[in-house]
């Protein structure tokens, strides 16, 4: 699989565009947001519906309880907020009335891990999944591009439950085209691999195309597959996969700890199935603030060398 | 001025002393639950259940009916008791409440309860959800009312306030929040632990129009209640006074009725606290 590096699109304009243009199709959308719809891209939903777009100020939990007062009347709210906050402050909030409760509120959290590079730590979100995807009855999507996180609106809408949805602020590189389908609960292969997979989970998708490429310059077939729901988990994906390659990495733009990796390893162990998986992610320690945001994957070892060197480990590992 | 008969008032408080005797009884069957904010609100939620929601214990996801939100969910006793009363479900299942096959959990569920409108048990959620819910009857051009039971220990956190500023800025009129101002929590005296006073104050400057009654004083909470139907363009806040643990003399005024149990003595004395008192 091979992409235009060229071609970089903002994650987040991808879904405000997506959700502006789904709420046409779907009169029961509601939007709420935390005084952030200039950032989340919630405005253009809100230019085009006014009256279905709610600004309840910088209340994330108080939106949390409002959306789920409109999904008991039967419409679908999609709340937005940063991840760093709806996730974080409003936990109760999801845990008791959307989670507990089982309503139809999707949590569209944007800014996500650390693609809020310029405000730093307090900005971002490093274990917001391993919270999320620990929640009975919660749907997790992470899209890896500007494409998927369009699809996943509707996706998410017409999915009857409670969504978690990370968004990243990011631009980043264009891998999905119109022609990709979004599959709730199911995994995608882009590359096949013969002696690792990399599995990856989110935005740093561009990174494991680009570190299978030069991989296979020097004789290593790596394959790659996206994860994009973390809960329901793909387990037929890892396992195959898994079985066929021997060794596996995952990268992802969150703690290693409660996230894909964790996800990945709790997969294999609960199939019996022994191979060396190595972690590219953070590494339970916060991150900081950046002037951009390939620096800051760099300093956080999410580039493509960390992808690179950690498969070459996994597969001096598998050849003991 | 709407007029209320002398018999509809004394119905109204049998019907109380019944909901009070039951919560007692549920409280002592299970051995857990919150007497004290249940004693206290069994007035109010008489005169939502028995006299002022439109409602239908048939048909319980109605969708022109008035919705109930018991923010301080843990006097669920005594909504479950009103409940059973009305007929959503029997009233042998009080006598469960609790067990493992009991659709009645220690605090509301939706999922599990006829007639529960919304899952509470944790604090604050009240008035953001009748937000939404109103929000969303706006929307779908159905009118029906939102009424939210709220704790005073529950107004000191903050939440509370970011529905009541969702609440005024959208002018709904529709939402009704009684406050069980009983001025007891589970630690102690509101006001030696935090303070709400001036509590009125405060919700005239959320935008609220405010009542203020005896919560123990049927005709009054009627007239509220009813009053309450003539505001518009902004919503209620009838800040109701009342006693933790109402009714029965060693509960009353005593945080530790917040959350113990009586024991077969104290139910007793209770009990004939409750029957001998006819008249308020």
């Amino acid at each position: 699989m091979t992409y235009d590096k060229r071609k970089i699109e903002s994650v987040r304009e991808g879904y405000g565009k997506a959700l502006a243009l789904y709420g046409k199709l779907n009169d029961k959308v509601v939007v709420l947001d935390a005084d952030v719809s200039n950032s989340t891209l919630t405005k253009y939903f809100a230019e085009e519906f006014p009256e279905r777009f709610f600004n309840v100020g910088i209340a994330e939990a108080g939106m949390i309880d409002t959306a789920v007062g409109l999904a008991l009347e039967g419409f679908i709210p999609f709340a937005n907020a940063f991840a760093s906050l709806i996730c974080y402050r409003a936990l109760e909030q999801i845990r008791t009335c959307v989670s507990y409760c089982n309503t139809n509120v999707k949590i569209a959290a944007g800014y996500s891990g650390i693609s809020d590079y310029k405000d730093g730590p307090t900005h971002h979100s490093i274990f917001d999944l391993a919270i999320m995807r620990s929640m009975p009855d919660m749907t997790v999507l992470v899209p890896a591009d500007s494409v998927e996180a369009g699809m996943m609106v509707k996706a998410a809408a017409e999915l009857n439950g409670p969504v978690y949805l990370r968004l990243s602020r990011a631009d980043m590189p264009v891998i999905f085209d119109y022609r990709h389908k979004v599959k709730i609960g199911r995994g995608v292969t882009l590359v096949e691999g013969e002696d690792l997979t990399i599995c990856c989970m989110g935005t740093l998708l561009g990174n494991c195309l680009d570190a299978a490429e030069k991989l296979r310059s020097s004789g290593i077939y790596a394959g790659v597959i996206e994860i994009s729901t973390l809960k329901p988990f793909d387990s037929k994906i890892i396992v195959d996969t898994a079985i066929r390659t021997g060794a596996m990495v995952t990268v992802e733009e969150h703690n290693i700890i409660g996230g894909l990796y964790s996800a990945v390893s709790e997969c294999l162990i609960n199939n019996n199935i022994s191979i060396p998986v190595g972690p590219v992610g953070i590494k339970d320690h916060y991150a900081c603030t950046s002037l951009n945001i390939d620096d800051l994957y760099e300093y956080m070892g999410l580039s493509v060398e960390d992808i690179i060197n950690i498969s070459k480990k996994v597969i001096r590992k598998k050849r003991k | 001025m709407v007029l209320y008969s002398e018999e509809q008032i004394f119905n109204l408080e049998e019907i109380s002393r019944k909901l009070r005797i039951r919560s007692l009884e549920m409280i002592y069957k299970r051995g857990a639950g919150h007497p004290g904010g249940s004693l206290s609100a069994a007035d109010i939620i008489a005169s939502l259940y028995f006299y002022k929601m439109k409602i239908d214990p048939g048909n319980p996801f109605m969708e022109n009916r008035d919705r109930f939100i018991l923010s301080k969910g843990h006097a669920s006793a005594v909504l479950y008791a009103a409940l059973a009363m009305k007929g959503y479900f029997p009233e042998d299942d009080l006598d469960n409440w609790g067990q493992l096959s009991c659709h009645l959990q220690g605090h509301p569920d939706r999922n599990k309860t006829p007639g529960v409108d919304m899952n509470t048990g944790t604090l604050g959620h009240g008035i953001n959800i009748a937000a939404g819910m109103l929000l969303g009857g706006r929307l779908k051009k159905i009118n029906f009312k939102v009424y939210v039971l709220l704790g005073d220990g529950e107004c000191q956190g903050g939440i509370i306030w970011e529905g009541a500023m969702t609440a005024a800025k959208y002018k709904l009129g529709n939402l009704v929040a009684i406050l069980d101002y009983n001025r007891v929590q589970l630690d102690g005296f509101v006001k030696d632990i935090m303070p709400l006073e001036p509590i009125v104050e405060k919700w005239k400057s959320f935008n609220f129009e405010v009542f203020q009654i005896d919560g123990h004083n049927i005709r009054q909470i009627l007239e509220a209640l009813d009053g309450a139907d003539n505001i518009h363009g902004k919503p209620v806040m009838i800040i109701a006074k009342t006693v933790k643990g109402k009714g029965v003399s060693f509960m009353e005024n005593n945080c530790y009725w917040h959350g113990t149990a009586p024991n077969k003595d104290q139910l007793e004395t209770a009990k004939k606290e409750l029957l001998e008192r006819n008249k308020k």
